[in-house]
């Protein structure tokens, strides 16, 4: 408990002051300008649109990993946690060289926000991979088996019999997922260019030396991100029991 | 569920090419780049002063921050399946944070605490031990991003492998010291081991909190993923072979860390 509160709890603790450390009033004012506004609704929206097609994606994989046999299906199995082992600045700088200034594919996505949320995508790929598939490995097959032989389609199958029982790990995949990309940095610190990504906005501000405005912006962040969080964990909780 | 032949191949199909795009070809561009002017010349980048001083202090600050985590880890798995104690929901909550807390807003929060005019900043600049813009400050913003890894993986082998063992021990006269060394750490060594991987991979890479608390000067605050940054941002933008060479050297310092983990995977698929 000491080590976490020395190495965790009382720097936090410290954000949270500064952030009020001339009240309320001014935690607003500093956050309740264009810049910081848009920067929480640039992040907010691209890490949704990651959960969301991280999920799809995640699932696919997954299904494919568990269901499907193929030669070099071990090597694209270990390939999945690539992203976890790369460091995430080695994962911009790849994004730059695909589809920066002097790209080979001719794809000029650097600096814009599509390459953020290919970023992100990069970086979060295992989190509903690896929390589907032990969970696909794991589910009867017997239960599918019996609803094929009650004349459901494969389609319904998958509604009714698979999804809700893959359900609690794609949510929790999805929530690792998203809060990941809320607090990203290193894989856009250099592909993000002007796109203002709340992390980059708290750098930019720490290195200018307004840390109060870079605490207020951080304090509404983990506010944000812990909400988020919270309710996708109670969606998932209510759906799994 | 039986899926038709064409149905399994467009699956396959569109998880292949999603991997792919996302995954190999950016990864192989960026080795392509860093050798596209002959092998010797990204050889020089790698090797310049700078370069062997942050590859050194890169598996430095690993070397510190991955033992400490894995003590606390193994320490904090424990106690969230052994024990009664009150603290032990909260602990399990407060775990996690570092995986929701973005690694600026950490540099951040070790800025406010321990750098100049932070809350016990001066206690430590007073007695000459400087931690922010120095590699103590790197150290602890290491621990913080990378806490979590050993915890999450020990805990649910703890829960499984379940406590008969232990108290069989125990009746059988052993000190819990004993118990530990010879009956709880040979059942979840897998466990640890796979969360050390992870926790090494995160420290090598880890670039958010470590910028924020270093002074980025070559040859003594500056690690290789800084390195990478630094180089990047110093030509403006224009990304050459001395940047791709400092991520290619980074790179293959993880992937050796990614095989080590497959390792360690199919050895438990094993048992």
């Amino acid at each position: 408990m000491l080590y976490l509160s020395i190495f965790v709890l009382i720097p936090l603790a410290a954000v949270i002051v500064k952030a009020f450390s001339s009240g309320f009033g001014s935690l607003w004012s500093s956050i309740d300008n264009t810049l910081a506004l848009r920067a929480l609704a640039i992040t907010l929206g691209a890490s949704l649109i990651v959960a969301a097609v991280g999920a799809v994606m995640g699932t696919l994989v997954a299904w494919v990993l568990v269901r499907d046999d193929f030669p070099g299906k071990r090597f694209i199995n270990a390939l999945i946690d690539l992203p976890f082992a790369l460091p995430t600045i080695v994962a911009g700088l790849t994004l730059i060289a695909l589809y920066g200034p002097d790209s080979p594919v001719g794809i000029h996505l650097a600096y814009t926000r599509g390459v953020v949320v290919v970023a992100l995508l990069f970086v979060t790929l295992p989190f509903v991979a690896r929390s589907v598939q032990p969970v696909l490995i794991e589910l009867d097959r017997e239960v599918e088996e019996a609803a094929a032989s009650l004349g459901a389609s494969n389609a319904t199958t998958f509604r009714r019999v698979i999804l809700p029982a893959l359900r609690p790990a794609i949510l929790s995949g999805a929530a690792l997922a998203f809060a990941r990309s809320v607090g990203e940095f290193g894989s856009l610190a250099l592909i993000a260019g002007k796109v203002q990504i709340a992390s980059i906005v708290i750098y930019a501000d720490i290195e200018s030396g307004s840390e109060q405005a870079a605490a207020a912006l951080s304090a509404v962040l983990m506010l944000l991100s812990l909400l988020v969080l919270f309710s996708i964990r109670r969606l998932g909780g209510r759906v799994g029991r | 569920m039986v899926v038709s032949r064409r149905a399994a191949w467009s699956l396959r199909a569109i998880a292949l090419v999603y991997l792919g795009l996302l995954l190999l070809l950016p990864v192989g561009v960026v080795f392509w780049r860093t050798f596209e002017h002959g092998f010797s010349t990204a050889w020089a980048y790698m090797t310049t002063p700078a370069a062997i001083s942050a590859l050194w202090l890169t598996i430095l600050i690993a070397a510190i921050a991955v033992p400490l985590n894995t003590i606390f880890g193994v320490g904090a798995a424990l106690v969230l399946t052994r024990s009664n104690s009150r603290g032990k929901a909260i602990l399990d909550a407060l775990i996690d944070l570092p995986f929701v807390v973005s690694p600026v807003i950490v540099g951040l929060a070790l800025l406010l605490v321990y750098g100049q005019g932070g809350w016990f900043g001066s206690v430590f600049l007073n007695n000459g031990i400087r931690i922010i813009y120095a590699v103590p400050g790197m150290v602890i913003a290491t621990v913080f991003v990378s806490l979590p890894f050993v915890v999450r993986e020990v805990t649910p082998v703890l829960r499984e492998v379940g406590e008969e063992q232990e108290q069989a021990a125990a009746t059988l006269g052993a000190s819990s010291w004993q118990t530990f060394w010879r009956v709880t750490l040979p059942n979840i060594r897998w466990g640890v081991a796979y969360g050390v991987v992870l926790t090494t991979a995160r420290a090598l890479g880890e670039i958010g909190a470590v910028l924020v608390v270093s002074s980025n000067v070559a040859g003594s605050t500056l690690t290789l993923p800084l390195l990478v940054y630094q180089r990047d941002s110093e030509i403006g933008g224009q990304v050459t072979t001395s940047v791709y060479a400092a991520a290619t050297e980074l790179a293959v310092l993880s992937i050796a860390v990614l095989l080590v983990m497959t390792l360690f995977g199919r050895r438990k698929d094993a048992r």
